[in-house]
């Protein structure tokens, strides 16, 4: 379609030679492109040592007692895993994966309003990840305070919290300015003609989460100082001993990280609503509805944080209110459901992988929700408190929300990204593999969190047991399917069948351009005409 | 990139740096915004203990960087102007002006904090934790947090300073390209601001 005339347009930005040569030409690269890439590959790293600290806690659970670790090692474990998932995977994933690398393709522009600052944050990433490292290889002692790094004993604690610490305010740093570039490229690049309401949903739920990105991180930010301040100096804000209160850091600690929350899951529904249509062949059914409830999501999401507090000590008031509230940001998250599922009614369906993703992820989505619901509840809520129950929760909204739409939206994009084409069948096993697993290591621990096993031991009771092995079993099928789905794609990044521009004929403009895309994405800026739309099909 | 540095006059977007630095600064309200929900929270908690440790401070010498960081506000907003009306030596002259009153109201902190460590008063002191009640250890926590957390901004505020004088010298940030000097204007009077709330807070409310 497109004729390049631009003498850096004739090659694909994979192959473009700019000032720098070899690895240089990627990390001194300010293409957002590259630089997606290069958070992918950090990603990837990341993920291989979270999934493996995962499968090791898996194993420690196969049977009461002790199996592999002994107590201490496993509360390093579940910390470690929690610390590089929650704020390596899950919180930069599909901002920082997908988002550098399409939102300005998506909206036509050539690049993020701040390149230069958008490859410091990468570079801040990367420190954050080495600071967390570090906290595990030096020292004494690996930290043992959950991700939560909950007061007082997160400057109680002999071990090496520090660094940990520090790379987790390293990382929100990242994620601020990641957050800032996108909104303002959003405000300033679209392409002529692209109005508000004719942007893409995906470009959409990243204006909402960067928005959130950008007013909460600072809150985790400075208390996370404080904490370190508190173990330093001994200033007291968080040591009952010296006056100070506890539970104001638990406050302070949740007014971030509930909403980050929905900064892993609005992105995740953002690449969902892309594959939804263009799978269908239709329309998204409630395009205004969607990005409605993406806003309301980033809006209340700021005022639930309380809800993990339920039995830390609060007035009755607060509790009602957060429950509420609760319930209340469930509501939108379903507005969402209803609008895929409509957008699929009578439409010419089309299972490719990246659909199979986006249908598992609205069902594992829906189970996640509904469990959120019966931990919102206040009588509900003390009973599964702090049991295998939550585990279970949180890991199919945050897993199976994030992780989900992560391969879904890798198996979408990826003809596009690296201009060739996965094995389709290979792709269909490894997702039938993972799902089937993902459901076995999880849906145990409900049953588990009901019955009465606490999260964060080492050990159990004997009843315990068959449903432990049954989830432990889960995290190898589903490992499984991770190594086919990863395997097949790098393979297939090499010596995949060269992809067409628009293998699966959706309408959105990253479709528009060759794959994979020269460096500055389009010769010509293209112009949105007063009947052109993201979903016209 | 070498096409991008080539191109790179087409890529400037006046408003967006502007925009980005806004956001920059709600960042920056919230990073403080989280302490001063912590002071008043543990102000409500123990009144009569911040009314007696706020006495220990000197409001002659806090009255005194109000006042140069307010001048300081004013010499950058003018320096914008000049720039703005192509007078590049007065332009020069107020953005020196402002750096050796940063500079001042530094060493006027480092005295400030001086007296209270001479007092025996540092985060952890024997004499804080041992003579003291609850209340004004978490009272001098605070005022050493959050007043050096401004230093710290102080301190980057001039480097910001010091690289736009420095580019305005050379003549890359001109009339025509002033983000750099706006923005860190605007940075410059961030700094204030939260002064101009921790000097109540601390020193004048008994």
């Amino acid at each position: 379609m497109q004729t390049a005339t631009h003498p850096s347009n004739e090659v694909s930005y994979l192959d473009y030679k700019g000032k720098y040569k070899g690895i240089f030409g990627w990390i001194f690269s300010t293409d957002h492109k590259r630089i997606g890439l290069l958070y992918m590959y950090s990603m990837l790293v990341m993920f291989v040592v979270g999934v493996g600290l995962g499968l090791a806690m898996k194993l420690e659970l196969i049977a009461p007692g002790k199996t592999i670790m002994d107590p201490g090692t496993y509360n390093a474990v579940f910390t470690v895993h929690g610390v590089i998932m929650i704020f390596m995977i899950v919180i930069p994933g599909l901002p920082a994966v997908f988002g550098n690398f399409f939102l300005p393709i998506m909206i036509g522009a050539k690049d993020v309003s701040f390149p230069k600052l958008n490859l410091l944050s990468w570079y801040f990433y990367v420190a954050g990840a080495l600071l967390v490292i570090s906290s595990v290889l030096f020292g004494n002692g690996t930290p043992d305070t959950g991700w939560t790094f909950y007061a007082p004993y997160s400057f109680k604690s002999g071990t090496n919290l520090l660094p940990a610490i520090f790379g987790a305010f390293v990382l929100g740093f990242s994620s601020i300015l990641t957050g800032l570039n996108f909104i303002v490229t959003i405000h300033r690049m679209r392409a002529p003609g692209m109005t508000w309401f004719k942007m893409p949903l995906f470009p959409w739920s990243l204006y909402g989460t960067a928005w959130i990105q950008l007013l909460a991180t600072p809150v985790v930010g400075i208390t996370l100082v404080l904490v370190a301040l508190e173990r330093i100096f001994n200033i007291g804000v968080f040591d009952p001993a010296l006056g100070g209160d506890p539970i104001l850091y638990q406050h302070l600690f949740w007014i971030y990280s509930h909403p980050a929350v929905y900064v892993m899951i609005l992105p995740a529904m953002g690449a969902i609503s892309e594959i939804i249509p263009t799978f269908s062949q239709k329309h998204i059914f409630g395009y205004r509805a969607i990005i409605a409830s993406t806003l309301a999501i980033a809006f209340v999401g700021y005022f639930v944080w309380g809800h993990h507090m339920f039995t830390s000590g609060m007035s009755g008031t607060a509790q009602y209110t957060f429950s509420i509230l609760t319930f209340i940001v469930a509501i939108p998250s379903a507005i969402k459901v209803f609008n895929w599922i409509s957008t699929m009614h009578k439409g010419s369906i089309n299972p490719e992988a990246p659909f199979l993703w986006a249908v598992s992820f609205i069902f594992v989505f829906m189970i996640g929700g509904f469990s959120g619901l019966v931990l919102g509840a206040l009588a509900a809520n003390v009973h599964v408190h702090d049991t295998a129950f939550v585990v279970a929760h949180f890991h199919f909204i945050v897993f199976g929300g994030v992780g989900f739409a992560f391969f879904g939206a890798i198996h979408y994009w990826f003809p596009k990204m690296f201009g060739r084409m996965y094995d389709k069948v290979w792709a269909k096993v490894g997702w039938a593999f993972f799902t089937v697993g993902f459901l076995t290591l999880y849906s145990p621990m409900f049953y588990l969190g009901m019955m009465g096993m606490p999260r964060r031991y080492y050990d159990y009771l004997p009843e315990f047991h068959a449903a432990n092995i049954l989830s432990s079993l889960g995290s190898w099928v589903m490992t499984f399917g991770l190594l086919i789905v990863v395997i097949n794609l790098f393979r297939s990044a090499k010596n995949g069948p060269i992809a067409e521009m628009n293998p699966w004929n959706s309408k959105t403009l990253e479709w528009t351009v060759p794959s994979p895309p020269p460096l500055e994405n389009f010769d010509e800026i293209p112009v949105y005409g007063e009947k052109d739309g993201p979903y016209e099909y | 990139m070498e096409h991008v540095a080539q191109h790179s006059d087409p890529h400037y977007d006046q408003e967006a740096s502007k925009m980005g630095m806004w956001l920059f600064i709600f960042t920056e309200l919230l990073l403080f915004g989280g302490l001063f929900i912590v002071y008043a929270i543990y102000r409500f908690m123990n009144p009569e203990a911040f009314q007696m440790a706020g006495k220990e401070l000197n409001i002659t010498i806090g009255a005194i960087n109000t006042i140069i960081l307010l001048v300081s506000s004013m010499t950058i907003a003018m320096s914008t102007s000049s720039l703005q009306k192509k007078n590049k030596g007065l332009t020069v002259l107020l953005l020196e002006i402002t750096i050796i009153l940063a500079v001042i109201f530094l060493i006027n902190k480092y005295f400030e904090w001086g007296v209270k460590f001479d007092h025996g008063i540092w985060p952890g002191s024997e004499h804080l934790l041992n003579d003291l009640g609850k209340g004004e250890i978490l009272f001098f926590g605070l005022y050493f947090v959050m007043t050096g957390l401004h230093a710290l901004h102080i301190v980057v505020g001039l480097v910001i300073i010091v690289v736009a004088l420095n580019k305005i010298q050379k003549g890359t940030v001109n009339a025509d390209r002033p983000s750099l000097l706006e923005n860190a204007g605007l940075y410059w009077h961030l700094v204030d601001l939260i002064w101009i709330f921790l000097f109540p807070l601390f020193y004048l409310i008994h």
